[in-house]
């Protein structure tokens, strides 16, 4: 018989009973749709990690105090609570060691900036001028504070276009002044718009001063002394990235006078190795999802195969009658089969749009970051494709090894 | 054209074993009309179903044409119902989903017909049959003589050698089913040979040759025109 009357044939025996049919595919619809949203989401979470650690500055150590907890690192501690043990001397002596393209020691905190009457909660940070090399920023106007006005604790700084706006609308900042709680600075410059980070926070909304004014003026109640909350060490290269790391590491116990074996008070931590840990366990997790997504596609093969035992023993008269007028056994085989392939790649086409448009929505309505994989399509028509066959394999067999004579007789 | 020699038929039913079919030696000649009577159980529904390819038997020969039909595999017999065999059923067998004249394509979707030709043939056969003006309507908007004439102009599809009939006018009143045995009465004429399966004395009293069975025997082999012209054995 011809390929097209086969198709015909399982296409006219869905047709004959849409309700049924289209309840039939739902469960692959659901399956493929759920498979295609989580691994949406895991992609777009992956890719928010990549955007989230790579838009901290390239080639980047960020050492801290306290202690690194638990073995391979984990993510950024900010040490609220720990002991203040990395200071002004460890910065400059990182700073020395081969490969350090920069290094800016960092203390911040909250600031209540008041400029013309207008008033705007912010965050300031206590900085180097290498600050903008290591965390790779750009000024939009003005220029940055140099290190003898940092050293002379002149109060001048640099701000974020968010802060810009809030206080100065459209007018040029440089030049005019502001007022960190109730000391006054004078700003100097503009920095370029980051826009919003990968962990959801506005990168312009910052006001960046010179380390000792902020330290002492603004945040002094905590941090004490010479203190430092973060070195933000820059390594030239990729390649020499590891090798920084270990060279800080091990300058920083000589001169904390850590002994061999007892734990670091300061940890190190690499930024790249950070992005490849969570990227991997961002990737667990999708698969872990998509696996319990696709539980439901297999959930959804099962009904397909339940339908078609119904089917042909619904149709056992109408296999008897295609035999006696001359099917032979593999025509029946590949009507039935056909079938269930067909809801199932059906299902599965509705599942895609489904999957795509839910994720959209969800991009949409939940701002989370999504990312649809190129390969979605193919894919999960291939496995619902898959699926229809392998559960339409066993019905579609019954069917071909009905006795006509039987199956004539059957009511 | 059918020749069957010894033929048996055993059916394992549990433990026991049923002959239905205890060493039947037969022929049947092109263009005969003949008629299988017997009561039921007497195995004239065994020798129909080895006849027209459906079973095959335990013992014996059954060749058609010079073919052992009795030794063919599945797939062969698949191709010797679609193309050498008409079948027409008591209950007619029409796939309801279908109209009549997809049911009459039926046979040649499977014989690789182009949906041209097959469409083409199936209107002349119903024209044929007497239906030309019902080739759209279901199974279930025809009325029972009009369905078994849809299921002879199937059977007719892909001009069959044989046209075997079970109880062809069985769920039909007298007068449709003297309608259908005068339709059959008139293919013979076109020279069709024709085997009826039946228990009802009247319909066989049509046929004239008459074949009797009784516990898988045949009892009598009655022939009103013994010396058919063009008889080939």
């Amino acid at each position: 018989m011809r390929r097209l009357d086969l198709v015909r044939f399982a296409g006219g025996a869905i047709a004959a009973h849409p309700m049924r049919s289209a309840l039939t595919s739902l469960g692959v619809v659901i399956g493929v749709a759920a498979v295609i949203m989580m691994t949406s989401i895991g992609l777009g979470a992956q890719q928010r990690v990549t955007t989230a650690i790579g838009g901290l500055g390239s080639n980047l150590l960020i050492v801290s105090p306290g202690a690194a907890r638990g073995a391979g690192g984990g993510f950024v501690s900010q040490g609220a609570g720990t002991t203040m043990s990395i200071n002004d001397g460890d910065a400059d002596a990182i700073g020395k060691v081969d490969g350090v393209a920069a290094v800016a020691p960092d203390v911040r905190g909250a600031a209540q900036l008041v400029a013309d009457g207008t008033n705007w909660n912010s965050r300031i940070e206590g900085v180097t001028p290498d600050y903008l090399v290591a965390r790779d920023l750009t000024l939009s106007s003005g220029r940055m504070f140099d290190d003898r006005e940092a050293r002379q604790g002149r109060k001048v700084v640099v701000i974020g276009q968010t802060v810009a706006t809030q206080l100065f609308g459209t007018d040029d900042p440089v030049g005019k002044r502001l007022r960190v709680g109730s000391v006054p600075f004078e700003i100097v410059g503009v920095l370029a718009s980051k826009g919003q980070s990968g962990f959801g926070q506005d990168q312009d909304d910052i006001v960046l001063g010179p380390l000792q004014a902020v330290r002492s003026r603004v945040v002094g109640r905590r941090v004490k002394g010479d203190n430092v909350q973060t070195i933000y060490v820059k390594a030239a290269s990729a390649e020499v990235l590891d090798q920084v790391q270990e060279d800080v590491t091990n300058l920083l116990r000589d001169r904390h006078k850590i002994r061999p074996g007892a734990d670091d008070d300061f940890q190190v931590q690499n930024m790249a190795s950070i992005m490849q840990a969570m990227q991997s366990s961002v990737a667990t997790f999708t698969v872990l999802l998509a696996a319990v997504a696709g539980v439901s596609l297999l959930v959804g093969g099962v009904g397909i195969m339940n339908i078609m035992l119904v089917a042909v023993t619904e149709r056992t008269r109408e296999i008897g009658l295609r035999m006696a007028v001359g099917a032979r056994r593999a025509d029946v085989l590949y009507q039935f089969a056909l079938e269930a392939i067909t809801l199932s790649l059906a299902g599965g086409l509705l599942g895609l749009l489904l999957g795509v448009g839910g994720a959209l929505l969800m991009a949409r309505l939940g701002q989370w970051p999504i990312a649809i994989a190129p390969w979605a399509a193919p894919v999960s028509l291939g496995f619902s494709m898959l699926v229809g066959l392998i559960f339409g394999a066993y019905p579609a067999w019954q069917a071909s090894r009905l006795d006509p004579i039987e199956a004539l007789r059957r009511e | 054209m059918i020749d069957i020699r010894d033929l048996e038929k055993v059916y394992i039913m549990g433990e026991e074993k049923v002959a239905a079919l205890a060493g039947v030696t037969l022929s049947i000649g092109r263009g005969e009309h003949a008629a299988v009577i017997g009561p039921s159980g007497s195995g004239k529904s065994s020798l129909m179903n080895i006849l027209g390819g459906l079973d095959r038997p335990t013992e014996g020969v059954y060749s058609f044409e010079g073919e052992d039909v009795g030794h063919f595999d599945d797939d062969s017999l698949a191709d010797f119902r679609n193309r050498r065999i008409g079948f027409v059923f008591q209950s007619f067998q029409l796939l309801p989903r279908l109209t009549a004249l997809q049911n009459v394509e039926l046979p040649m979707v499977y014989a690789g017909l182009s949906p041209r030709e097959r469409r083409d043939r199936a209107a002349a056969m119903l024209d044929r049959v007497g239906l030309g003006s019902r080739m759209t309507h279901r199974p279930t908007q025809l009325s029972g003589g009009q369905q078994q004439r849809v299921a002879i102009a199937r059977a007719l599809a892909n001009d069959p050698d044989l046209l075997l009939a079970d109880e062809p006018t069985g769920a039909l009143d007298t007068h449709t089913g003297q309608e259908v045995l005068a339709l059959f009465r008139a293919l013979n004429a076109e020279g069709l040979t024709l085997i009826i399966v039946t228990h009802d004395r009247e319909v066989a009293a049509q046929a004239p040759r008459r074949i009797t069975f009784r516990d898988g025997k045949v009892v009598s082999d009655e022939n009103d025109r013994p010396t058919l012209p063009g008889v080939s054995r």
